[in-house]
Formats: structure tokens, C-alpha cells, sequence
């Protein structure tokens, strides 16, 4: 009987919507990622998990594991008390210029770290670096002071940018923290630093280690400053020795095999981390951290205030402006190694990049094209996505909702090998060395951010309000379009900017799957930089530089108008 | 401007069975109110109605329109049931003007832009929002916005509207204004209201007929709030509707006794031929006194709550609530302090089968 009401409506719009966003998910991120699975572990027509074990034993790809775990515990570790001691500076303190402090604490966000890995190469590589050259010439040393090649260099530049996690998680958590806490603890006898032992780090606990988990996995997963600085003395981790393999070997058996098992060791890891981060997050999902803001008791620095605000500026000059300024000037240099003086600086090269060198001309274009499209079909896919996770009642959700779970735990690396695997002929479409594979890899690599946007947008959309528009005689099409779809706006135009501006500073991605003309802003940086163009390199790393500073404050802007007409 | 009719009604979610067997006929014209404890499924029942919930058994009937058949596996969708509806939470469009908001069914039925906005604007004038058209709901009160949603539910002048717990949100004061102004909208458009709530006042105060429904979704008596009042289905019904006292009585040939000692029972005598019975009433139909007849009891606690006083009063061990009017007490020296003895009379009893549990309850 019941089976024929459902019959009767098996095929309607909630069938469709649930099958276009299971189809987008399938082909887009499920198929490459099952495609290494798949390539990892079947071997000559069977499934072979002895073979894995052999790859990882081989000498440069357990290095290279050994590398990147090395590296993600050594970045997770600094970054963590980086981020934690700066969250505490800025809430709990009486620091001066608190609110500016906080803003520029977050700018490490927005610039692309493999620029600051190569200003740094400028600056502190052991024979050219500017930095290590002012040492010998000017003071006399016999050599190099600072060798930026190092497991320690690779862990110094990737803290520099991934602090900010525990930063924002942090700062976040203890500015929501009922003060009335403290304040009893305080009224109970405890001083200071039994409070802060006792009472606020416990609390905070789980925002420390959430935000560590993320340094962890995002470290664990980076390609641009090890690329960068690691392979000058052989560090590789992870998705280096995937890129190396896949480019060196120009697609042999053997090198794919060895990138598939890694790139599985990397989506296992990757999920582990963030099913860590889930437990940590749910486990600490304390009542007492409200969410209003409140005045917390500030501790007072005394003696200390100025030497700590000037410590704040000198990290942030040595971090953000050192590096930023770095590549701007080695960037109007007329030959790599002058010394910045006025007849040795020049807008030439700028000149050069932008108007007359096809590569970099194509590069720009290609990041700007591939980013703005890719941000486009991902935001509308995201929010069909979205809508039939979070407002549908349609049987088979369930699989849907794992599906969505997977572009979270897919790093950048894995997707590109993936792509690589699942377009490149294998099933009659060969997108190999076009830009369309590119932007296939983009949409997976982003398909996260705009389901997270989207969701979290049409979770404010209460369920009544369609409910209203349909009981006052709209189709369920009339609903989303009259009802829904302008009140998740905001959250579309969200999805497509945090799609579009990291987009357009992409290297990990489309340095596995760039061909002669399709090169990227990251990848023409990259590759430039490795031809040893240092000043074109650095002169196109200073525009997108710029593009990317002009992106986020039009954002800013944008949202904050928003903002400012709703209140 | 149209009857319902519910017929073997089924709805499940999982293995949870919410509604079973359920058969419900809605006079035309008239408000009925569906009353029940949260979680009880009267809401199911609301969306059933509605169409944005399709049952596992039964047929819904809305005038001449079937508009859910689950054996046929026919059913109208909620946009083609001619309804209003309003919600609890208001659920008024938060990007769209007060008029706009009125204003969209009739722009979904294709009612020209003039003839629209006049009969939105007489909507919205309506409800007592007239000025109010251009604002955006985020500037109006929860009250206002209430009253947007009602203005939206009448303005297509529908067959049937659908209030689900629609003043839950509201302050007590405007709750009530809410009420009377419902009733009185009802009353001039002659509109069939069905009205779903949890509050027994406002169920009593505003419905020509009503229903309860218990925790299981089974209807356990229909009827007008007198009836209903007057002479509850079973002891659910009857502590449904307000504070319950319940007294146990067994009878011993013709003799009555309260509880198990030795206190003969002075109240009215039951029909009910049953050895072991449960005689309830409410705290007002008490007659309190300092001695004379009646049952002896003691007083537990005292509140002066201004109109009345309220007292919790041990009667052979069971605790019963008493409310007297505030005047009474004092011309009639009823003032007690806790700890004095007192005799209260019963007017009026409903009998219960001695298994109900002694004591007060709501």
C-alpha cells in the first residue's frame, strides 16, 4: 500500500536533487580518490597489500613519510604556542593597540606561503641570502649564520603562516569565556596563576587542540615551502615526493604506484586528524563558554607593556613585512644579487610580466579564468549540495552526507593524482595537460568551502519559512527561488570568494597537472623560480601579492556592508 | 469555509508509530481546537493536514478535495490544499517587507498589482498593522510579527487556516489579545480554523469544539469546551484541563469512606458502582471552612497570591490544592496560617476508578 505512494513520488524534485548531488560528488571527488585506492592496492589483476608495504619501505618514500611527520609535529608544536601565546596577548592583556594586533595576527592568512618561502630563500638561503651575505661582507663572518635549507627553516617559515589557526581558535575561546569563572576562582583564594593553570587553560584545552590538529593536517599536506626550500639538501615530504615522482618520471607504472600509496597514507592521515579534531571539538563543547562577549579580566603587564608591544611589531615586521617587501624589491631588480640601491631597481620587470611575456600573461589569466569559474559551479553545486544534506528529508541522505564529508579530508595533492588518474583517458575523456583538469581538480579542492559556507547559510533558513511560502501556494521551485535562495545569498557570495582568491594563488594543485600552457600564477612562480628567474619570479609573486591584498580588503568591504544593512 | 475529514489516519517515523487509526471531522466554519501535551503528534497531525507530511494509512478530506489518499499513494501538495497557515515561530520572510510578505500568495495566485496590494493592505489593516507595510520584519515585535503571519495566512482568503501553537512566543498579555482578536477575525469571515496548542485556556477560550489528544496521538474525547470541562472523558481529560485534586473513596455497602480509615465521605455520591473510587475536583470547587461540614484537613502552606488565596491542604494524608477568593477569606475568617485545621466541602465531584493516583496534579 505504502509502496504505492512512494511510487507515486520516486521521481520528483527531491530524487532529482539528491541524484545530481550524489552524481557532482561521485565523479568530482569520489571516483579519483577511489581511482589511488584502487591503484595502491591492486596489483597485476589483485589485490595486494604486501606491495604497498614494499613501496613504503623503500628508502626515499619512507623518508619522505618520516619527513613530513617530522616537519607537521615540528610546525604543529611551534605554531601552537605561537598562536596560543599571541591569542592570550590580545584578549587577556593590556596590551596597546590590542584591536590592530589581532587584525595584523591574522594577515599571515592571506598571503600564500610559498612566496614566503621563497623571500626567504632570498633572505636567508646560506650563500646568496641577503641576510647571510650582510653578515659576511659587512660583520666579517666566516659564513653563513643562518641556513634556511633545514628541517628547523622549513618548520620556522610554515609557522610563520599556519599559526594563525590556533590563533583564531583560541583568541575566539577565551573571549567567550564567562569572566564570572575566573572571578570565582579569584573569590575563592586562587591567585593568578593558579587561575590561569586551573581554570582558563583547561577550558581553553580543546580550542588549543583543535586548532593544533588543524596546523597538523594542513602541514602535513603542504606542498609550496617544502617544495621550496627542501629540495636544495633533499628534504621531501609527502606531496613533494608525489610531484617529483609524477613529474620526473613523466607518468611511469612505477612512480604512480608509489604517489597512490602515498597519497593514501596522506587521505588516512588526513581523516584521522579531523575525526580527532571532531571528538576534541564535541568533548569540549563546554556550557560555560557562552556565546556572548564579555569583559574579561585583563592582566596587567605593567613594566612589561611597552617590550611586549614592541616584541608584537618586530614579530610582525620580521614575519609579514620583511618577507612582503622582500619580494617587491628583489622583484624590481635588474639582475638577482644587486645590491638595493636606486640605479639597480627598476618597474621593468613588473612591465615585462604583465604586458609583454606570454608565460606570465597566460599565468595570470589562467588563475583569474580557472579561479572564477571554479568558484562559480562549486558555489551553485554547494548549494544544491548543502540544501539536500541539511533541509531535505530524502531517503538515501545518508550516503550523501558521507559524500560531502570527503572533499574535507581530500588534500590538494591527493585530488590532483586523483584527477590525474581518473581524466586522463582512462574513461574516454583525456583532459591531461588542458586547463579543464585544472579546474575539475579545483572544484574538488574546494567543494569543502562551499559546503561549509552553504550550510552554514541555510542552516539559519528555518524550515518554516518554506513551509509558509509552499502553504501560500508556491511550487517547491517558486519556494527556493522566492524564499530560500535570497536569504542564502550571503553564504553563496561567501562560497565564491573563499574559493576565488585562494584559487588564484593555487600551486599544490595545479603544479601535478599544469602543462606548457596552462600554467598558474603559483605554478609560473614556482617553476620560475626553480629556472632560476629569481626576479621574474618574484616581481609576478609581487603582483599576485597585490591582486591578492586588493581581493581581500574589496571583501571586507563588501561583507561588512552587508553586514552593516541587516543591523 | 470548508469541513475536514480525517479517516483511519496513519503516520510513523521509523518504528515510531505517532498517529494510528485517527478519524476526525471538522464542521465548517467553525474553530476547532486540537489540544495535547508536547510531543503528542497534534503537530503531525497539523502538518498532515497541511500536506507537508504524507501519511502511511488513511485518507484527509478539505471540502470536496481529497487531498491525501496513502492507498492510492495520492496526495496534493501543500501549495494546490488552499490553506493558510500560521507557525509558532511567526516564520515571516525576513528579506521581504511587511507587505510583500502579505502580498505573496496573492502574487503566486496572479492577482494583478493593484487589485494585490489593496487587498494586502486590507489584510495588514486587519490584523491592526495599517502604517506598518513597508517595514522590514527584523523592525517590528514578535507580537507584530505574529500578526504579519496571520495577515499572510487570511489574505488569499483560504478554506481552511492551520494555527499551529501560533502565540507560544508571546507575553501573557499579548497572548490573550491575540486570542480574542483570532476568535473575533474567525467570527467575521466565517473561516474554518483548526488550532493546535498545548495551553488549555486558550484552547478553552477560543474553540467552538475541541479535542484532546494524549501522548500516544489517540484522541480521547471531542466535544465544546463546556462538555469537555464539565464532564471529562477519563482522569487524562480531566487533569488536562487544569489543577487536578484526586481523592480516594471506597465504598462499603452503602456506606462511603474516605481513603482507608475511618472518615466517613461527605461529599456527593457517585454513580459508579465501584468499590475503589477516585473523586476528583478542581481547587475552586472547594467550600472552605473552620468547622461545620464537610472533610477535616490540615493546612500545609498558605499563599496569598492577591485575587485568591492558595492552599495545600492534608486530608486524611492526600494533598489537595484549594483556592478561595481573597474577599471570602476575609469576611469569612478563612485567613489559615499553615499547621490549622480546616473542614472543606465538596459542591461538585468527578468520579474516576479508584486506580487513579491520589493527590494533586496538573
Amino acid at each position: 500500500m505504502t509502496a504505492a505512494a512512494a511510487t507515486t513520488s520516486r521521481f520528483g524534485t527531491p530524487q532529482v536533487l539528491l541524484g545530481l548531488s550524489v552524481a557532482i560528488l561521485v565523479i568530482v571527488v569520489a571516483v579519483p580518490v577511489l581511482l589511488i585506492f584502487f591503484n595502491a592496492f591492486w596489483v597485476d589483476g589483485h589485490f595486494n597489500v604486501a606491495d604497498v608495504i614494499k613501496v613504503l619501505r623503500e628508502k626515499d618514500t619512507y623518508q619522505a613519510l618520516l619527513n613530513s611527520l617530522i616537519l607537521a609535529s615540528g610546525v604543529t608544536v611551534t605554531g601552537t604556542i605561537v598562536g596560543t601565546f599571541f591569542a592570550w596577548l590580545v584578549t587577556r592583556t593590556d596590551l596597546p593597540l590590542k584591536g590592530l594586533m589581532k587584525v595584523l595576527f591574522l594577515v599571515p592568512f592571506m598571503l600564500p606561503s610559498f612566496i614566503g618561502a621563497l623571500a626567504w630563500k632570498m633572505l636567508l638561503s646560506p650563500r646568496a641570502g641577503y641576510i647571510n651575505r650582510f653578515f659576511i661582507d659587512v660583520l666579517g663572518f666566516d659564513g653563513p649564520v643562518f641556513d634556511i635549507y633545514t628541517y628547523a627553516g622549513i618548520i620556522a617559515v610554515e609557522t610563520m603562516y599556519l599559526f594563525p589557526f590556533v590563533f583564531i581558535q583560541v583568541a575566539g575561546a577565551l573571549e567567550r569565556m564567562d569572566p564570572t569563572l575566573e572571578e570565582s576562582a579569584r573569590i575563592s583564594g586562587a591567585d593568578l596563576f593558579t587561575i590561569t593553570r586551573k581554570i582558563t587553560i583547561p577550558l581553553v584545552l580543546p580550542s588549543i587542540l583543535s586548532g593544533a590538529l588543524l596546523i597538523m593536517l594542513y602541514s602535513m599536506a603542504h606542498f609550496g615551502t617544502v617544495a621550496v626550500l627542501g629540495i636544495e639538501t633533499g628534504i621531501y615530504n609527502i606531496p613533494t615526493l608525489i610531484y617529483e615522482k609524477i613529474h620526473q618520471s613523466a607518468g611511469s607504472f612505477n612512480s604512480i604506484r608509489t604517489g597512490t600509496v602515498l597519497a593514501t597514507v596522506l587521505v588516512i592521515t588526513a581523516a584521522f586528524i579531523l575525526w580527532l579534531q571532531n571528538r576534541v571539538l564535541a568533548r569540549g563543547r563546554y556550557q560555560i563558554i557562552a556565546g556572548k562577549s564579555f569583559r574579561p579580566t585583563e592582566v596587567k603587564l605593567r613594566g612589561l607593556r611597552t617590550p611586549m608591544l614592541v616584541f608584537c611589531l618586530a614579530y610582525i615586521g620580521f614575519t609579514i613585512v620583511l618577507p612582503t617587501a622582500t619580494i617587491f624589491m628583489v622583484g624590481g631588480l635588474r639582475t638577482y644579487g644587486l645590491p638595493f640601491t636606486a640605479e639597480n631597481l627598476t618597474w621593468e620587470n613588473y612591465r615585462y610580466i604583465l604586458f609583454e611575456w606570454d608565460l606570465t600573461r597566460d599565468a595570470i589569466w589562467n588563475s583569474i579564468s580557472l579561479g572564477f569559474t571554479a568558484a562559480v559551479i562549486t558555489m551553485f553545486a554547494g548549494v544544491i549540495i548543502s540544501y539536500v544534506i541539511v533541509k531535505m528529508k530524502v531517503r538515501g541522505k545518508g550516503l550523501l552526507e558521507f559524500l560531502g564529508m570527503l572533499p574535507f579530508s581530500v588534500p590538494g595533492s591527493v585530488i590532483a593524482l586523483g584527477v590525474i588518474l581518473a581524466w586522463s583517458g582512462k574513461f574516454g575523456i583525456n583532459l591531461y595537460n588542458t586547463v579543464w583538469i585544472i579546474l575539475v581538480a579545483y572544484i574538488a579542492r574546494y567543494m569543502a568551502f562551499s559546503l561549509k559556507a552553504n550550510s552554514a547559510a541555510l542552516e539559519q533558513v528555518h524550515d518554516s519559512l518554506v513551509e509558509a511560502a509552499r502553504a501560500s501556494g508556491a511550487t517547491m521551485w517558486q519556494a527556493l527561488r522566492d524564499v530560500v535562495l535570497p536569504l542564502v545569498r550571503p553564504g553563496m557570495l561567501a562560497a565564491f570568494f573563499l574559493i576565488f582568491l585562494p584559487a588564484l594563488r593555487e600551486l599544490t594543485v595545479s603544479v601535478l597537472l599544469y602543462g606548457p600552457t596552462t600554467r598558474t600564477i603559483g605554478v609560473a612562480i614556482y617553476t620560475l623560480n626553480e629556472d632560476g628567474e629569481t626576479v621574474y619570479s618574484a616581481a609576478l609573486a609581487g603582483i599576485a601579492l597585490v591582486i591578492i591584498i586588493v581581493g581581500e580588503s574589496v571583501i571586507k568591504r563588501l561583507f561588512k556592508g552587508a553586514a552593516g544593512r541587516k543591523g | 469555509m470548508a469541513e475536514v475529514g480525517i479517516r483511519g489516519l496513519e503516520k510513523r517515523y521509523g518504528t515510531k508509530t505517532v498517529l494510528s487509526g485517527l478519524d476526525l471531522e471538522l464542521v465548517d466554519g467553525e474553530c476547532f481546537t486540537l489540544l495535547g501535551p508536547s510531543g503528542c503528534g497534534k503537530t503531525v497531525l497539523l502538518r498532515l493536514i497541511a500536506g507537508f507530511e504524507t501519511p502511511d494509512a488513511g485518507t484527509i478530506r478539505i471540502g470536496d478535495q481529497r487531498v491525501a489518499d496513502a492507498a492510492a499513494g495520492e496526495v496534493v501538495p501543500p501549495n494546490e490544499r488552499g490553506l493558510g497557515v500560521v507557525f509558532q515561530d511567526y516564520a515571516v520572510w525576513p528579506h521581504m517587507s511587511v507587505a510583500d510578505n502579505v502580498g505573496y500568495p496573492l502574487k503566486l495566485a496572479r492577482v494583478e498589482t493593484a487589485l494585490r496590494r489593496d487587498r494586502a493592505r486590507a489584510a495588514i489593516a486587519q490584523v491592526g498593522l495599517a502604517g506598518l507595510e513597508e517595514r522590514l520584519p527584523s523592525q517590528l515585535s514578535g507580537g507584530q510579527q505574529q500578526r504579519v503571519a496571520l495577515a499572510r495566512a487570511l489574505v488569499s482568503e483560504p478554506r481552511l487556516l492551520l494555527l499551529d501553537e501560533p502565540l507560544n512566543n508571546l507575553d501573557a498579555n499579548l497572548r490573550e489579545e491575540m486570542r480574542f482578536e483570532i476568535k473575533a477575525l474567525q467570527k467575521k469571515l466565517g473561516i474554518t480554523i483548526l488550532y493546535v496548542t498545548h495551553d488549555q485556556e486558550i484552547a478553552l477560550g477560543i474553540a467552538d469544539r475541541l479535542a484532546v489528544m494524549d501522548t500516544a496521538g489517540r484522541l480521547r474525547q471531542v466535544g465544546t469546551p463546556e462538555e469537555i470541562y464539565a464532564q471529562p472523558a477519563d482522569d487524562f481529560v480531566f487533569r488536562f484541563l487544569g489543577i487536578a485534586n484526586f481523592l480516594p473513596v471506597r465504598r462499603d455497602g452503602d456506606a462511603l469512606w474516605l481513603g482507608v480509615g475511618n472518615e466517613r465521605w461527605t461529599g456527593p455520591v457517585p454513580v459508579r458502582p465501584d468499590a475503589l473510587l477516585a473523586a476528583g475536583f478542581r481547587p475552586s470547587d472547594v467550600r472552605l471552612a473552620r468547622n461545620g461540614p464537610g472533610l477535616p484537613g490540615t493546612v500545609r502552606r498558605a499563599s496569598f497570591l492577591g485575587a485568591q488565596v492558595d492552599y495545600l491542604i492534608d486530608v486524611e494524608g492526600t494533598l489537595v490544592r484549594v483556592t478561595t477568593p481573597s474577599h471570602e477569606c476575609v469576611e469569612h475568617d478563612l485567613l489559615f496560617v499553615e499547621g490549622e485545621t480546616c473542614r472543606i466541602d465538596l459542591a461538585t465531584v468527578q468520579w474516576f476508578p479508584g486506580d487513579v493516583v491520589a493527590g494533586v496534579s496538573r
